[in-house]
């Protein structure tokens, strides 16, 4: 039988972590700092919402771009918050959560070929989807000394005559990196010059905690190249339900639309419906909600940084992006031990691409309790580590 | 206490939500000296906003059975004092929970709990019924309870499967 897996699903790689999975599955008391969604249940108003349209058999497929109020919504929303105008009848799509909706964006603007650069660390899904285009992903990377903050010169560096679109992600997962307006103005400028398209995904722009979120579309004329990725997922708690939404200037957002119409056809009906409430009556709710997470982040990185690791206070998303290099573990080492040692679920950082490696992820969006319990096992670790200087020295050897 | 800061507001409502947290926590989380956390504890009690330190407790787990009323009265209101003696009377008693002044048909709205049905019967009977300037009582046997003080009574939620991993 002839090779019955395309070349494309045999080139993007697998999950790095699938056997931390398999390492959990025999464990009955892990805390999981491993995972990328609030552990808050979505504010009742939504549900409430959902089960009375359910009950009047609103079960229907909505328009291609999703229900006209929900975008008229949205489009009211982001106008008020940070001046961000969209048409709702021609610039908006709601989208299958976010990752259907970087992936219609990037088949939208990416021909066989072009290259695209991907901010990273990153979420782990914007280079295999770049391939699955057909283009190639060059990775950009955003360090720990300019505080996780993409910065012109990295982007300048690998830009050619084949680079068609710039993704990035801030607040940003893993890092919480965010930019600032004069931040994106520096990027803006290498996009404008080199004609790029930007890929902005903001699915963090609600938790972003010291400084109010800037959306990249406001800066100086980037509306016109930029297509906008936001969702419900992060700020409402609404991971399940699968509502995003995507804005760009009409030629792009009817680009998207006609990869959406043929491969998703439309958003969960459901899902809108509850992510329409949640927009409408929720803000109280979601408020809290973001106020929790700020007070777990400090918690959780004084007592990393108590504990022994370099952590930089991330100032958006829900994640903590320590350096484990201090103890000289490499970070898929520093994973596995604290896993099998202490029952800790953290990611290792060079699952997230470039920049990410020395690093570990830790969702801070668990309970107090856990998130207590976790900094007394972390700190417990890495104290273990210290009366075992044979390991660490043998884990810093090179490989020959 | 004039004016509650924001570090303040945030202290009790973070105390609200749940009164064990430890000092060192509360101060990391907060961003001051633990000291300052617990100065500003003793005074937010020394100036009567935060009351007491309790537990919401599910009578239906604990396996101690306890029986609560809601009473409403008609209360003929007293010249220069209106409810308030009256109410802080019935305020005193041990097995009252609660009393509030309500608009609506009935003045105030009284909790009270006994170990027993009988129990309650008897101190209404006896100790609130005849007081002078109550018109009328209605009294409502609570037969079971959802939420408290903004505590869900339901069981303990399912939240779904989370996964241990995601991106």
């Amino acid at each position: 039988m002839r090779d019955p897996v395309s070349r494309a699903a045999r080139m993007i790689p697998p999950s790095g972590i699938r056997r931390f999975f398999d390492l959990v599955q025999t464990m009955d008391d892990v805390i999981s700092l491993g995972v990328g969604e609030p552990d808050f249940s979505t504010p009742w108003k939504a549900i409430d919402a959902c089960m009375v349209a359910l009950e009047q058999g609103q079960t229907s497929y909505t328009s291609n771009r999703g229900m006209p109020a929900l975008r008229e919504q949205i489009a009211d929303d982001l106008a008020r918050d940070f001046g961000l105008c969209y048409d709702p009848e021609t610039e908006m799509i709601i989208t299958t959560g976010v990752s259907e909706g970087l992936d219609i964006a990037i088949r939208a603007v990416t021909d066989p070929g072009d290259e695209v650069l991907v901010a990273q660390p990153s979420y782990v899904s914007y280079a295999p989807c770049v391939t699955l285009a057909g283009g190639v992903p060059v990775p950009v990377p955003c360090l720990e000394r300019d505080r996780f903050r993409l910065v012109p010169d990295q982007l300048t560096e690998r830009v050619t005559p084949r680079t068609k679109a710039l993704i990035m992600n801030f607040p940003n997962n893993p890092t919480g990196g965010v930019m600032t307006a004069s931040d994106l103005k520096a990027v803006a400028d290498v996009v404008e010059d080199h004609d790029l398209v930007l890929l902005s995904d903001e699915v963090y722009s609600e938790l972003s905690y010291e400084q109010a979120h800037v959306p990249a579309a406001t800066i100086g004329t980037l509306r016109e190249r930029t297509i906008t990725l936001n969702g419900f997922s992060k700020a409402y708690a609404m991971t399940g339900w699968r509502i995003g939404y995507l804005c760009a200037p009409p030629e792009l957002a009817d680009a998207a639309l006609k990869i959406h119409q043929y491969v998703m056809l439309c958003a969960p009906s459901m899902g809108q419906v509850a992510a329409l409430a949640a927009l409408r009556s929720a803000k109280a709710e979601k408020d809290a909600m973001i106020e929790a997470y700020r007070l777990r982040r400090n918690l959780f990185v004084e007592g990393l940084n108590r504990a022994g690791l370099v952590c930089h206070m991330p100032e958006g998303a829900f994640y903590a992006f320590p350096s484990i290099e201090s103890t000289g573990l490499t970070d898929v080492e520093f994973a596995e031990q604290l896993l099998a040692e202490e029952h800790v679920a953290v990611v290792p950082g060079s699952v997230f691409g470039e920049g990410g490696a020395g690093h570990v992820r830790c969702a801070y969006a668990v309970s107090h309790e856990d998130l207590v319990e976790a900094v007394n096992r972390i700190e417990r670790f890495i104290a273990s580590l210290a009366d075992r200087p044979a390991l660490a020295i043998e884990a810093r050897q090179p490989v020959t | 206490m004039e004016i509650m800061n924001a570090t303040d507001t945030t202290l009790v409502h973070l105390l609200e939500e749940n009164s064990r947290i430890p000092t060192p926590e509360l101060a990391a989380m907060l961003g001051v000296p633990a000291a300052e956390v617990e100065e500003r504890i003793r005074t937010l009690q020394a100036e009567g906003v935060i009351r007491r330190f309790t537990a919401i407790v599910d009578r239906s787990s604990s396996g101690q059975a306890e029986v609560s009323a809601i009473i409403e009265l008609k209360v003929s209101p007293e010249r220069d004092h209106g409810y308030d003696r009256l109410a802080e009377r019935i305020a005193r008693f041990e097995e009252v929970r609660s009393v509030r002044l309500i608009t609506g048909t009935y003045d105030l709205h009284v909790l009270v709990t006994g170990r027993d049905m009988q129990e309650i019967a008897r101190f209404v009977s006896e100790h609130i019924a005849p007081m002078e300037r109550i018109r009328e009582t209605a009294t409502h046997i609570i037969m079971k309870s959802y939420k408290e003080n903004g505590t869900l009574m339901l069981g303990r939620d399912g939240g779904g499967e989370r996964q241990p991993f995601s991106f």
